[in-house]
Order: structure tokens, then C-alpha cells, then sequence
């Protein structure tokens, strides 16, 4: 009757937790208690949200330890926070602190430009952003046992996340019409494990929860993802760059489980003050684009 | 027979998998009059506080408090801690159960695990006698339980993380996360 730790099943299996929920940023133990408050289904506690990495420039690394572990202790909640991509040590030192899920995130500025971490080495499941198919598979391969959309974090422009949604769906269902014979060159084509491949025709889904990320600002802009067949939203600027952040969290929250339910998301949606700015990604200089960070 | 899972959040989708593995039908609980014609409810795994802020926003609390008094309902991990009377804290329950939770009793993710139990209860109602093969995350514990409670299983050192009181059913761990439908079949002797 031993315990097993870390098995593969508890690391998935925290994210199919997280399914139907909404995972928010929060840079402070304020707003920690006020996503909770709001019926967040996690935390992702970090220094900056990624509108201000964006208007301040220069590296954005891990956060601040003694920052996460308040956030730990103020909240019942899972607490998850984002280490660079491919810096092994930021995870490791993140594992060490005890948070729930590690995010190996384009947000902040990579550590390595060909390498991403090997996430089976460690204890604490990550989650990993993708733009399709191959690149989600690339990342469950090196361990990352929940995936997200990249979108383009820090815009609240929702077109980025829609366009990534729409590519990762639309290639599993491709993928779910092919002969077992055209498997191996297409997960060659898109450069994934043939195993993972194999597997995700045969469950007809990504093996892992997928989430959907970057630029959710509304409550419409969370029910559109979840209606496109995500599994669960993370909003991240979107919520406490707006005019009313608990108002705003909450009404995003129940449009997440009320997705389908247009009236709800009408009710929800009423008098939320104002949304978070925006910057228009079409407008965007190809420089800024944090979506093109990860291999 | 009719079976509803609770859809507001959590692994409601993994439970859906399992009742329909053993041909029962079913549906998704989001609202009050989704209820209605039901002969039994699961409350999924998840986040209980979410859960019950969403169930308090729409009338549902109530609904099934009142559903919970005449049919079956079983609770895994965060369902379990929303049909307790007492969790140590402020957040919305049903209150059903004469049991006391604690929450996140193990610690953090790193300290979520699996092993096998003995559940005789359970041997005896599918007549399979293999050991359960249960999966904890984040997972809550029994404390303590009232008269009337059925103790179903414990860990190696005692504590507690699955009972019964009539028809009301309360596991620390996610059956929904095996392919062993055992403890759905289980609860499905539950109902009429």
C-alpha cells in the first residue's frame, strides 16, 4: 500500500481539476483575494501582469519568491507562477517554494533560444503555451502535463488566441480523419512525437487539458474560447487593468460556465465599467510579439 | 435512470465518461431546473469555493440542499467538501452530510498522490475484490463523523477518505480520474 508522488496521472489530473474554470493574474495578495473572492479556479501570482511587461521593457524574469509564498498562504486556491523558457533553475527554485503548476511562459523573456525545460525531471507539473498542434505536442513530450493557447498575452485583443484555438482544434480534427498510415509524416510535418500523435487521434483530443490564453478581456471574449472547445480560460491583464476588477472577475467566471447560455452572458455582461485598454495586435511590430517565443 | 453531474467546474466530464461507460443516462447541472426528473447527482472534483460561488449565484445551493434530502447525491474531493456541514472556514456548503472536512489536508500538488485501498464495502456491493486503486489531488480528508455516518475507507494510518449516511456519498479521492468504474457502479445501488 505505498503512496505514489508525481505520477503523471496527479499531474494531468490537477488540470482536469481547473476544467470549466477561469485562472487569473495577480500580482498581489489584494488581488489574490479578490479572484478567489470571485470564483477563481487558481492564481497565477506574479510581479508584473503582462501589460505592464510590455510597457516596461527590459527582462522579465521569475517573481520574487517571498511574493508568491503571501499569495500561497492568502489563498485555499491553487497558486501557479511563470518561470522563463528554458531556465531549469527558476523551476527549480519555484518547485522548491511549492507551487501548484509551474507556467514555462513566453510572457517573460526566454533563457534559451533553442531549448525548452524538461519538464519530466521535476515533481511540479507545468503548463506550456502553444500556436498549434505540433508545438503543444513538442511540449507534452518534454513533460508539460496541461497547455495553453499563447494568444498575444498583455493586448486584450482576443484575435491572436482565437487564430491559435482555431489552428490546435483544427489540426487535431484533420488529424482525427487520417489513415493510420500518414501518422508518421505528419507528426513529421509538424514536428511532434509520433507517439503523441498516435494518441491524440486516438482519444480525438489534445492528451492533456487545454486552456485557452492572451488576450481574454470579456466576458464574450472567454465564452467565444470556450465555445470554440477550450477547456478553461486564464485571463491575465484583462482583469486588473479594468475599471471594476472584482466586478469584471466574476462576471468572467460565470460566463465561463454559463458559455453556452446567451442570456446569462448578456446579464454578466452589463455595466462592468471599462474594459482594459487594449493595443490592436494587427498594428503591432513583429518585435513585440511575445507569441513567437518558444521552438 | 437519470443521473446529473454538477457542470460548474471541475472534472464533470470525466464523471459524464464513466456513467455512460455503464449505460446510464445523464446530464450536465448548471442551473436549478436542471434538476428536475433526476434520480441521483455527483458533485465533481474542483475548486469548491468556485463551485459554490457559482451554485449560490444561480439558486442552485438551495436546490440541491433541498434535492440532497430525498436522492442520492455522491461528492468527490471538492464535492465531498461541499456536502459537509463543517469545513473550518467561511465558503458555501450544502451541509448535508454529519461530516467534518478539512481542506488541502496533504499539502500541495507536490504531496498529491495515489494508492491502493481495501474498501470492503465496496468488494461487497460489485463482488470484485481487487483493491481500489485511488488518486488524490490537492485532496481534502474526513476529519471526523457524525452518527449515522458510514466510515468506507481509510488511509493506512487511519484517517479517513470515503462514508456514507444513507444515501449520501463523500470520497477524498477522484474515481473519475481511473477507467475503474467500481465506485460508480456503487453509488448507482444508491439509488432507487
Amino acid at each position: 500500500m505505498d503512496a505514489k508522488k508525481s505520477t503523471w496521472t496527479e499531474k494531468k489530473g490537477l488540470a482536469q481539476m481547473l476544467k470549466g474554470g477561469v485562472i487569473m493574474d495577480v500580482v498581489n495578495v489584494e488581488h489574490a483575494k479578490i479572484a478567489e473572492d470571485a470564483g477563481a479556479c487558481a492564481v497565477m501570482a506574479l510581479e508584473r501582469v503582462p501589460a505592464d511587461i510590455r510597457a516596461d521593457g527590459g527582462v522579465a524574469r521569475m517573481s520574487d519568491p517571498d511574493m508568491i509564498l503571501k499569495i500561497m498562504d492568502a489563498v485555499t486556491i491553487p497558486v501557479m507562477a511563470k518561470c522563463r523558457i528554458g531556465h531549469f533553475v527558476e523551476a527549480q527554485i519555484l518547485e522548491a517554494v511549492g507551487v501548484d503548476y509551474i507556467d514555462e511562459s513566453e510572457v517573460l523573456t526566454p533563457a534559451d533560444e533553442a531549448n525548452h525545460i524538461l519538464k519530466h525531471n521535476f515533481n511540479v507539473p507545468f503548463v506550456c503555451g502553444c500556436r498549434n498542434l505540433g508545438e503543444a505536442l513538442r511540449r507534452v513530450g518534454e513533460g508539460a502535463a496541461m497547455i495553453r493557447t499563447k494568444g498575444e498575452a498583455g493586448t486584450g485583443d482576443v484575435v491572436e488566441a482565437v487564430r491559435h484555438a482555431r489552428t490546435v482544434l483544427g489540426d487535431i480534427r484533420k488529424l482525427t480523419a487520417m489513415a493510420d498510415e500518414e501518422l508518421m509524416r505528419y507528426s513529421k510535418e509538424i514536428g511532434a512525437p509520433y507517439e503523441l500523435v498516435k494518441e491524440t487521434k486516438e482519444l480525438g483530443r489534445m492528451p492533456v487539458v487545454n486552456f485557452a490564453a492572451g488576450g481574454v478581456a470579456t466576458p464574450a471574449d472567454a465564452a467565444l474560447m470556450m465555445q470554440l472547445g477550450v477547456d478553461g480560460v486564464f485571463v491575465g491583464s484583462g482583469i486588473f487593468k479594468s475599471g471594476d476588477p472584482a466586478k469584471r472577475a466574476s462576471a468572467i467566471v460565470k460566463a465561463v460556465t454559463h458559455y453556452q447560455d446567451a442570456s446569462i452572458l448578456a446579464e454578466v455582461s452589463k455595466n462592468l465599467g471599462e474594459a482594459m485598454v487594449g493595443r490592436n495586435v494587427s498594428q503591432m511590430p513583429e518585435a513585440e510579439k511575445m507569441a513567437g517565443r518558444g521552438w | 435512470m437519470k443521473i446529473g453531474v454538477l457542470a460548474l467546474q471541475g472534472s464533470f466530464a470525466e464523471h459524464l465518461v464513466a456513467l455512460k461507460k455503464l449505460t446510464v443516462d445523464t446530464t450536465e447541472v448548471r442551473l436549478p431546473e436542471h434538476l428536475d426528473g433526476l434520480d441521483g447527482l455527483i458533485i465533481p472534483g474542483g475548486e469548491s469555493t468556485t463551485m459554490g460561488k457559482l451554485a449560490v449565484a444561480y439558486n442552485l445551493l438551495d436546490a440541491m440542499k433541498t434535492f440532497g434530502q430525498r436522492r442520492p447525491i455522491w461528492g468527490t474531493c471538492a464535492g465531498a467538501i461541499l456536502l459537509s456541514k463543517n469545513v473550518s472556514r467561511d465558503q458555501p456548503l450544502l451541509g448535508l452530510m454529519d461530516i467534518k472536512v478539512r481542506r488541502n489536508a496533504f499539502g500541495r500538488q507536490v504531496d498529491s498522490f495515489e494508492i491502493d485501498l481495501d474498501i470492503p464495502e465496496l468488494k461487497q456491493a460489485t463482488g470484485a475484490q481487487e483493491d481500489y486503486h485511488a488518486v488524490f489531488i490537492r485532496a481534502p480528508i474526513i476529519e471526523s463523523v457524525g452518527e449515522g455516518v458510514k466510515i468506507l475507507a481509510s488511509l493506512p494510518d487511519g484517517r479517513i477518505v470515503a462514508a456514507r449516511q444513507g444515501r449520501l456519498l463523500a470520497t477524498s479521492f477522484h474515481p473519475e480520474l481511473t477507467n475503474d468504474t467500481r465506485f460508480h457502479e456503487y453509488f448507482l445501488t444508491l439509488v432507487d
